[in-house]
């Protein structure tokens, strides 16, 4: 079997609440924070970006899984905040996390679910044998424009997952895409921020995918919502992966091990990778987990796991959980927010 | 005057992603005439309204977008008048037809509106106002709160008057399938919901939407085997384009010359009429339109909404379809909604939403802030 041999996620330690980005911005702070359900976001500090938070990850997947560097075969990251457009993160990470040098290395971009992607490619790497292992990223200093919406839940955030045949701690038993040409998010070469078509990123983008991609799936593995031990989605918000859970047949049950973005917003490419990471600090031998992300621009990966009896003995290992890293966390005000803005700006 | 309604058809309300407004247009036209019975070759000349298109979509000339799109090569021309295109369109249509020169005219009335961004359509729809009020950085919902707090002021109408309004709308549009909002709503919700232009919150606001919807009008007379809907009141009227030059804040006085106008072409009286449709582009509208059409006094249509006497089920229920508020308000399809509602329910074809025994309708379709008003009267 082919599957997830360990993982490490990396959640910054400064977090903002969302009130306090609305009294910044003269609204009302309750009303905002009620209608997004969001209470607080992690940001990156102003010596952190992509690179950096994809490496904590990988050493921290390193680390759990007890694996030699030296044997991963493949480093793919996806983000929409690599920090060059051209020279790859993926090079940086592996130097970092001390790979050899016979590895293949690319970074992805699609937007959200760059990490899912790489985690589809790195799989049919280690499926075909062609390495032993990979590691897989989803890794952003998600950035949104001062005062769009965006603002109260683009954070930062990344998680790793390194893939192998042995050891496994969770099987990917099988994954499907839904892609399309949809433009409901962008972000032109040299622009500092994305821009977005508004309420078209919803019914049009997200849960077209999401629902097309976990239908997909559902049908092609013939198993009814109700037969998972977890779901987890892609949380741009704490509406959508409610919604479209309820949509689908999903019960709220189902989806609270993996929900976490109430507390640490939407860091983009990590987001559904960090909400399975929370899911997976938890799960049984035996649990199945159904997953399924979702990318601007647009597609949804659709993945199926059953997590195995290896999940024991590796959950003893682990030295902060998701749930713990969430708790570990210091204020800041929204000038350093805007601060971090303002940095990006001048890069 | 008496004009035969043939056909009517329209789209659901809503925001409809998967559709164009060329794909609008065309889809309520199409219902209208399979409704009429006719073919489409009978169409002497077609009449579109719409506001926004040629901002929004790039688009002029959408006489000849509708027409092509049904392989006709009639006359037809685009008429607009913001808000009041609807019924402005069908004016002219009526018009077309007592003239001699049309027999049977398609009315269509479309607009596209959620493929731009609220602050993009915020914009554009203040087109419907005076360059003062643009200049000033006044938009729709500030335009109608000014008048609402006038009329709070002079009058002592509350916010749970107003949020009586969207309460009944929504309950009307909850037997409504085509309606946008399709849903019912508490006072506490409307109160409680996010403020947009104090004294309004969003519930108090007639919503962004796609929609379209069309009439097949005829010359009265020619028999078509079917009982008959028809137009007997059809007038306009028109007031400044800026609030700043009214009279003052709580009227709209160019409702009151249309709807007398339309009733004396008509030869009814107030108290005939059975079933109205009102323009309730935030709430504040439908109570002054209450007043200024004469069903209750000065001042006192905050209370007589909130009292219940235009609910369904009650003494003259206003908004069966959900208005403006809960239906949905593409801008220039809103007229036309208005005579297809008002034409189901003197058809005895309102379902779950008839008025037993209508006989009498009026519509009131009103453009910006009143500087143009269209109220027709229907009969069977």
């Amino acid at each position: 079997m082919t599957g997830i041999v360990s993982y490490g996620v990396y959640i910054p330690k400064s977090r903002i609440k969302i009130s306090d980005i609305a009294t910044a911005g003269k609204k009302d702070a309750n009303e905002v924070s009620a209608g997004l359900q969001v209470e607080e976001k992690a940001i990156a500090s102003l010596d952190e970006d992509a690179a950096t938070m994809a490496a904590e990850a990988g050493l921290r997947a390193l680390a759990i899984g007890k694996l030699d560097s030296q044997k991963i075969g493949a480093v793919l990251v996806g983000s929409e905040s690599h920090p060059y457009a051209v020279k790859p993160t993926a090079t940086i990470v592996g130097e970092m996390i001390g790979v050899s040098n016979n590895y293949m290395a690319a970074d992805l971009e699609f937007a959200c679910k760059a990490g899912t992607a790489a985690m589809q490619f790195i799989w049919a790497l280690v499926a075909s044998k062609k390495i032993n292992y990979g590691l897989a990223i989803g890794s952003d200093v998600a950035q949104a424009s001062p005062g769009d919406i965006l603002e109260y839940t683009a954070s930062s955030a990344a998680a790793a997952y390194i893939l192998g045949k042995k050891n496994v701690i969770a099987e990917i038993v099988d994954f499907v895409s839904f892609t399309s040409n949809t433009p409901d998010f962008w972000r032109r070469d040299q622009q500092a921020f994305p821009s977005h078509a508004g309420r078209f990123t919803g019914e049009a983008a997200y849960f077209r995918h999401v629902i097309g991609a976990s239908k997909m799936l559902l049908g092609k593995i013939k198993k009814d919502p109700s037969s998972f031990t977890h779901v987890v989605f892609h949380m741009p918000n704490a509406k959508f992966p409610k919604t479209v859970a309820k949509r689908l047949g999903f019960s709220k049950e189902q989806i609270a091990a993996g929900f976490v973005v109430d507390k640490i917003g939407n860091p983009y490419s990590a987001s559904s990778l960090i909400g399975l990471a929370s899911v997976l600090d938890i799960a049984k031998s035996g649990d199945t987990i159904f997953f399924c992300s979702y990318g601007s621009g647009a597609g949804a990966d659709a993945f199926y796991f059953r997590v195995t009896k290896e999940i024991e003995r590796y959950q003893k290992r682990i030295t902060s959980t998701v749930r713990q890293q969430i708790e570990n966390k210091a204020y800041v005000d929204y000038s350093f927010l805007a601060k971090c803005a303002l940095n990006k700006q001048c890069l | 005057m008496k004009i035969d309604i043939l056909g009517v058809g329209m789209t659901k309300f809503g925001e409809l992603w998967e559709k164009s407004v060329f794909d609008l247009a065309e889809e309520a036209a199409k219902k209208a005439i399979i409704d009429s019975g006719i073919t489409a070759k009978k169409i002497d000349a077609v009449f579109v309204a719409n506001m926004l298109a040629s901002k929004l979509d790039n688009q002029d000339h959408l006489g000849s977008v509708v027409t092509s799109s049904l392989g006709l090569s009639v006359p037809s021309v685009r008429v607009e008048g913001a808000c009041a295109s609807g019924g402005l369109a069908v004016h002219q249509a009526v018009l077309a037809i007592l003239s001699g020169l049309y027999d049977t005219v398609l009315v269509v009335g479309v607009e596209k509106m959620t493929d731009v961004s609220s602050c993009e359509i915020t914009t554009s729809l203040m087109g419907a106002g005076s360059e003062e009020e643009r200049s000033a950085g006044l938009t729709f919902p500030g335009l109608y709160a000014l008048m609402a707090r006038s009329h709070m002021e002079k009058f002592g109408t509350t916010r749970e008057h107003m949020a009586a309004v969207a309460v009944k709308n929504h309950f009307h549009a909850s037997l409504n399938d085509h309606a946008h909002f399709p849903f019912e709503v508490s006072v506490e919700k409307v109160l409680r919901s996010a403020s947009i232009s104090y004294p309004f919150t969003l519930f108090d606001a007639s919503p962004i939407s796609d929609g379209a919807a069309a009439l097949i009008l005829t010359r009265s007379g020619i028999d078509r085997g079917k009982k008959s809907v028809s137009i007997t009141g059809s007038a306009v009227a028109t007031d400044t384009i800026g609030l700043s030059q009214r009279k003052n804040l709580t009227s709209i006085t160019a409702t009151k010359t249309a709807s007398e106008k339309a009733r004396n072409q008509a030869g009814i009286s107030l108290s005939d009429i059975n079933v109205v449709e009102v323009h309730d582009c935030f709430t504040i509208a439908e109570i002054m339109a209450m007043e200024d059409l004469g069903f209750c006094k000065k001042g006192e249509g905050g209370e007589f909404i909130a009292s219940g006497h235009t609910r369904l089920g009650n003494r003259m229920p206003v908004n069966t379809s959900g208005g403006l508020k809960a239906c949905g308000h593409p801008v220039a399809a809103t007229g036309v909604k208005q005579i297809v509602e008002i034409t189901h329910q003197l058809r005895a074809n309102g379902g779950d939403r008839q008025v037993k025994g209508a006989k009498v309708g009026l519509t009131h379709n009103v453009g910006g802030t009143g500087g143009t008003v269209v109220v027709h009267i229907l009969q069977t």
